[in-house]
C-alpha cells in the first residue's frame, strides 16, 4: 500500500504541467479566478476545452473509439489535481461529463457521429433540461409534454435552473412523452436544438448577482423523433445514469484545496490584517483542511478499487454531500477572513471586466458571491436531503 | 499508487477478525473487567503465537518488521471486540521508543522479549499540569554518584499495573535550574520509592497514576544516550494515535452495524424505526462519518513514516476528525437505540465508552485542530 506514483506517471505528470504551462494565459487564469459561479462563460471556458481538444484531452472519461485518452484512474487523478492546482477554467462539463456518457451509451450510430465529435471539440454548448418549477427534488414528476406528430415531438413546458441555456445552443432534457402508472416509466431523454422555433429563456439571477440559470420555455416545440435518445420512455434510465457523473466525479479533493489555499491566502495577507493570527480563522482553517484531506483518502480508495474494474454507484452519493458541505464551509470561511470587505458589493459581471479599479483588492471581489451562488451547492444536483436518502438506500441497504 | 490490501496484509486482516470474534465475546470482556490485571495473559501468549507482538519490530531484534499499515489492520479488529490487551503501550508505543531511542543493548535485551510476550511495557507521560503538551515535563532525574534519582508525578499510566518495565519521561536536572533536557528512564516495577495507584479504565483495560518519590536508579536505566527524546516521544505518540484512529473505526463500525440492525427490528406506532426519514438521515449521517474516519486512520497510517512535520500534522488530524466523527457515531447510538443504549445490558454502552476514551486519549479534537494548525505547513500540500 502506497500513495508514491510511478516514474511512467510522475512523467505523466510534467507532461500535464508543460502542457498546462503552454495553454493557460494569465487572462484565462485571472478569468477564472474571479469567476464567482460554477462554470466559466463560454468564451473561458471553451477555449480551454479546445486547447484540451488539440492534445488528445478533450474527453478524458470517454472511450478511446470516441476520442478518449485511455487514462489509468491515476492518470485521471493526477491530471485533474494538476488542472485544480494550476486554476484553469472550469469547463462546461453538461458536454463531455454529462450527455456524452449518455449518447456512449444510449445513443444510435448517427447520434454518436453526429454529437461526439461536436462535444469534444467544443462546437456545441449544451445545457440540461431536468428540473422544472413543480419539480425539484422530486424530477419523476416532471410535466414537459413530448406529444408524437410524424416524425417528431411537440414539445410544450418549461425548464428552470438551467444553467446557461443563455449561451447554450443544445439542450439535453427528460420529457414526458407517455402518461404511465408509474410515473417514471413515461419519460424519454430527448436532444433539442435551442434555435427551435417556440423555445424562449429567461434569465434567473441567482443571490451573488450572477446570471448562471434560467427558466426555459417550450412553446409547440418541434423535435424529430430521431433526437429522442435510446428508447421511448427509458428516459429515467438514462437520467439517473447521468446523476450519478454528476454528483461524484470521483475527484473533487483537488478542487477544494485550491479554493481553501485562495483563503489561506488571504487570510495570511496584510490586506486582511492577517485573519489567520486569529486562533478561530486558525482552528477552522484546519478543520476545513483535515476535512479535505478525508475526502482525499476517500477519493483514492474509490480510485484504487476503480483500478479493479468497480462502478462508482451509490458512492457517488457519499462524495456529493461531502463535496458540497466542504465547498460551503470554504466559502463561509472566506466571508470571515476578508471582514469588512465583505460589505463591498460590485454589481457588474464579469469581475474580470470591470472598466475601473473595485474599491477593495480584486482577489477579494468573488469571496461574498461565491459563499452566496454556493449555498446552492447542497441544493443541485440533488439536494443534501435526497443523497442522505440515497445513502441510506443504496448503502445502508434500508 | 495503490491503497488495495496485500495477500499477506488480507490474511492478517482476517486472521485478527476471526480472532477477535471467536475470542472476544461480551462474555469474555465481562471476565476481564473483574480481573486484577484487566485483560487475559493467555490471550497475550496467543498474540505472541500468532506473531501479533513481533509485527512492528525491526527483524534484526526477533521482529517481523511490518510498518503502520499492518498494526491498523489488527487494531481495527480490536476496536470490533474492545480489546483490552496492552498492545498499544506494550508493542505501540513501548517498541517504538526502545527501537528509536534505546541504546543497542537495550534494544538487544528488550525487544526480544517483546516480541515473545515476556515483557509488559507501560508508558509514563502526561502530568497534571501539562494536559497534553508532550513537552511540559516537571517530573526531574538527578544524576547520582552511582546512576540517577527521579522524582515528580504522572497521570493516566496506560496498563501500567502489569508492565515489568515502565519508560517514565523526566527533565534531567543539573542543578543550574534552567529546564534540562527530556530523557527517558526504564523504571522496573516494584523499584522503592515507585507507588502506583492502579484504576480500571473508562472503556476496559487498565490505568495508573504514578507518584516517584526519590526512585533511584542504575546508570543504564537511562534509554539511549541521553540526547534530548522528545522527537521520540512525539513520534511515538503520533503512531499511536493513529493505531488508536484504527481501533476507533473498529469500534463505529460495529456500533454503525447493531444500530442499523436494532432499527429494522425495533417496531414502534406499527413500522421499524427504520422506515423514518429523520432516523435513515441520522443512519446516513453515521455511516459518513464511519467512512471518512476510516480514511484519515489510513492516511494516519501511510504517513506514519514521514518527515516530522507531515507525520503530526495527519497525525493530529486523523485523531481530531476520527474523535469528532466518534462522539457523533457514539453518542447517536445510544440515541438511536433509545432508553436501552443507556444502560449496561447492552453492549453499545462499551462500544461507546471506549470512543469516548479514544477521544480522551493524548488530547481530544479541539487540541488536535490547535496542534494541527500551530504545526504551520499550512502551504496545504497534496
Amino acid at each position: 500500500m502506497d500513495l508514491t506514483f510511478s516514474a511512467e506517471e510522475r512523467a505523466f505528470e510534467q507532461e500535464v504541467r508543460d502542457f498546462i504551462a503552454a495553454n493557460l494565459t494569465p487572462e484565462m487564469k485571472r478569468a477564472t479566478a474571479l469567476t464567482p459561479s460554477v462554470f466559466s462563460d463560454p468564451d473561458i471556458g471553451m477555449a480551454w476545452q479546445r486547447a484540451l481538444h488539440n492534445k488528445g484531452w478533450g474527453a478524458p472519461g470517454w472511450p478511446v473509439e470516441h476520442g478518449g485518452p485511455d487514462w489509468t484512474p491515476a492518470q485521471r487523478w493526477i491530471f485533474e489535481t494538476e488542472c485544480a492546482r494550476a486554476g484553469v477554467p472550469n469547463v462546461n462539463v453538461m458536454g463531455v461529463k454529462m450527455v456524452g456518457p449518455v449518447i456512449i451509451g444510449f445513443g444510435s450510430a448517427e447520434q454518436k457521429n453526429y454529437y461526439l465529435p461536436r462535444i469534444i471539440a467544443g462546437e456545441d454548448y449544451w445545457c440540461q433540461g431536468y428540473s422544472e418549477p413543480g419539480s425539484g427534488s422530486d424530477l419523476a414528476s416532471l410535466r414537459t409534454r413530448a406529444v408524437r406528430d410524424g416524425d417528431d415531438y411537440i414539445i410544450n413546458g418549461t425548464k428552470i435552473w438551467t444553467t446557461h441555456a443563455h449561451h447554450a445552443n443544445m439542450m439535453f432534457a427528460l420529457v414526458r412523452t407517455n402518461e404511465t402508472e408509474r410515473q417514471q416509466d413515461g419519460i424519454s431523454f430527448i436532444l433539442i436544438d435551442m434555435k427551435s422555433p417556440g423555445i424562449t429563456t429567461r434569465p434567473i439571477l441567482t443571490i451573488g448577482g450572477d446570471h448562471e440559470v434560467n427558466q426555459v420555455f417550450f412553446d409547440d416545440v418541434r423535435v424529430p423523433v430521431a433526437n429522442r435518445v435510446g428508447e421511448e420512455g427509458k428516459g429515467w434510465t438514462y437520467g439517473k445514469y447521468l446523476l450519478e457523473f454528476e454528483r461524484g466525479s470521483g475527484i473533487a479533493s483537488a478542487k477544494l484545496r485550491d479554493a481553501l489555499k485562495t483563503i489561506s491566502d488571504l487570510a495570511e495577507s496584510e490586506s486582511t490584517g492577517r485573519a489567520i493570527d486569529d486562533p478561530d480563522i486558525a482552528v477552522r482553517m484546519s478543520e476545513i483542511e483535515v476535512d479535505i484531506d478525508a475526502l482525499e483518502m476517500t477519493e483514492l480508495r474509490v480510485l484504487s478499487a476503480l483500478q479493479t474494474g468497480q462502478n462508482p454507484g451509490a458512492v457517488s452519493s457519499l462524495l456529493k454531500l461531502r463535496v458540497s458541505e466542504i465547498r460551503q464551509a470554504v466559502t463561509r470561511l472566506g466571508v470571515d477572513v476578508i471582514g469588512n470587505d465583505g460589505l463591498y458589493v460590485e454589481p457588474m459581471r464579469p469581475l474580470y471586466r470591470l472598466n475601473e479599479a473595485p474599491g477593495i483588492p480584486e482577489e477579494m471581489l468573488p469571496v461574498v458571491p461565491e459563499y452566496l451562488n454556493g449555498r446552492a451547492y447542497t441544493i443541485f444536483g440533488g439536494s443534501s436531503e435526497i443523497q442522505r436518502d440515497i445513502v441510506a438506500k443504496m448503502v445502508l441497504g434500508l | 499508487m495503490d491503497l488495495t490490501l496485500s495477500d499477506e496484509q488480507r490474511l492478517l486482516r482476517e486472521s485478527a477478525d476471526r480472532f477477535v470474534s471467536e475470542t472476544y465475546t461480551a462474555d469474555h470482556r465481562r471476565r476481564i473487567t473483574n480481573d486484577p490485571l484487566g485483560f487475559s495473559a493467555e490471550i497475550w501468549k496467543q498474540f505472541a503465537d500468532l506473531g501479533w507482538l513481533a509485527l512492528p519490530i525491526p527483524e534484526a531484534y526477533g521482529g517481523l518488521g511490518g510498518g503502520a499499515i499492518e498494526i491498523g489492520i489488527l487494531m481495527e479488529a480490536f476496536g470490533r471486540g474492545l480489546v483490552a490487551e496492552p498492545y498499544l503501550s506494550t508493542v505501540v508505543i513501548g517498541a517504538s521508543l526502545i527501537s528509536e531511542c534505546g541504546t543497542e543493548a537495550q534494544k538487544q535485551a528488550l525487544l526480544p522479549k517483546i516480541a515473545d510476550g515476556s515483557l509488559y511495557l507501560a508508558f509514563a507521560h502526561s502530568e497534571r499540569q501539562a494536559r497534553f503538551d508532550l513537552a511540559n515535563v516537571r517530573a526531574t532525574a538527578k544524576k547520582t554518584s552511582d546512576g540517577w534519582r527521579l522524582d515528580g508525578h504522572k497521570t493516566a499510566v496506560l496498563d501500567g499495573n502489569a508492565a515489568g518495565q515502565i519508560a517514565v519521561s523526566a527533565r534531567v536536572d543539573d542543578g543550574s535550574g534552567k529546564p534540562g533536557l527530556l530523557c527517558l528512564f526504564l523504571v522496573p516495577q516494584g523499584t522503592r520509592g515507585l507507588t502506583l495507584r492502579d484504576y480500571p479504565r473508562l472503556g476496559g483495560g487498565r490505568a495508573c497514576n504514578l507518584e516517584l518519590d526519590g526512585v533511584r536508579l542504575p546508570g543504564d536505566a537511562l534509554l539511549g544516550d541521553g540526547s534530548d527524546a522528545l522527537p521520540v516521544i512525539e513520534a511515538a505518540v503520533d503512531r499511536a494515535m493513529a493505531a488508536l484512529g484504527a481501533e476507533a473505526v473498529g469500534i463505529m463500525q460495529t456500533l454503525l452495524d447493531q444500530t442499523l440492525e436494532y432499527t429494522k427490528i425495533r417496531k414502534q406506532f406499527g413500522r421499524p424505526l427504520s422506515a423514518n426519514q429523520v432516523i435513515r438521515h441520522r443512519l446516513a449521517d453515521m455511516a459518513m462519518q464511519c467512512d471518512e474516519a476510516r480514511s484519515m486512520a489510513l492516511r494516519a497510517a501511510l504517513m506514519a513514516s514521514a518527515e516530522p512535520v507531515v507525520r503530526s500534522r495527519a497525525a493530529s488530524g486523523a485523531k481530531a476528525k476520527i474523535g469528532k466523527c466518534a462522539r457523533f457515531v457514539a453518542e447517536q447510538s445510544v440515541q438511536l437505540h433509545g432508553a436501552m443504549g443507556v444502560t449496561e445490558e447492552l453492549d453499545i454502552g462499551s462500544y461507546f465508552k471506549r470512543l469516548l476514551a479514544f477521544d480522551t486519549l493524548f488530547g481530544g479534537s479541539a487540541h488536535h485542530y490547535r496542534r494541527h494548525a500551530a504545526l504551520g505547513g499550512r502551504a496545504i500540500q497534496a
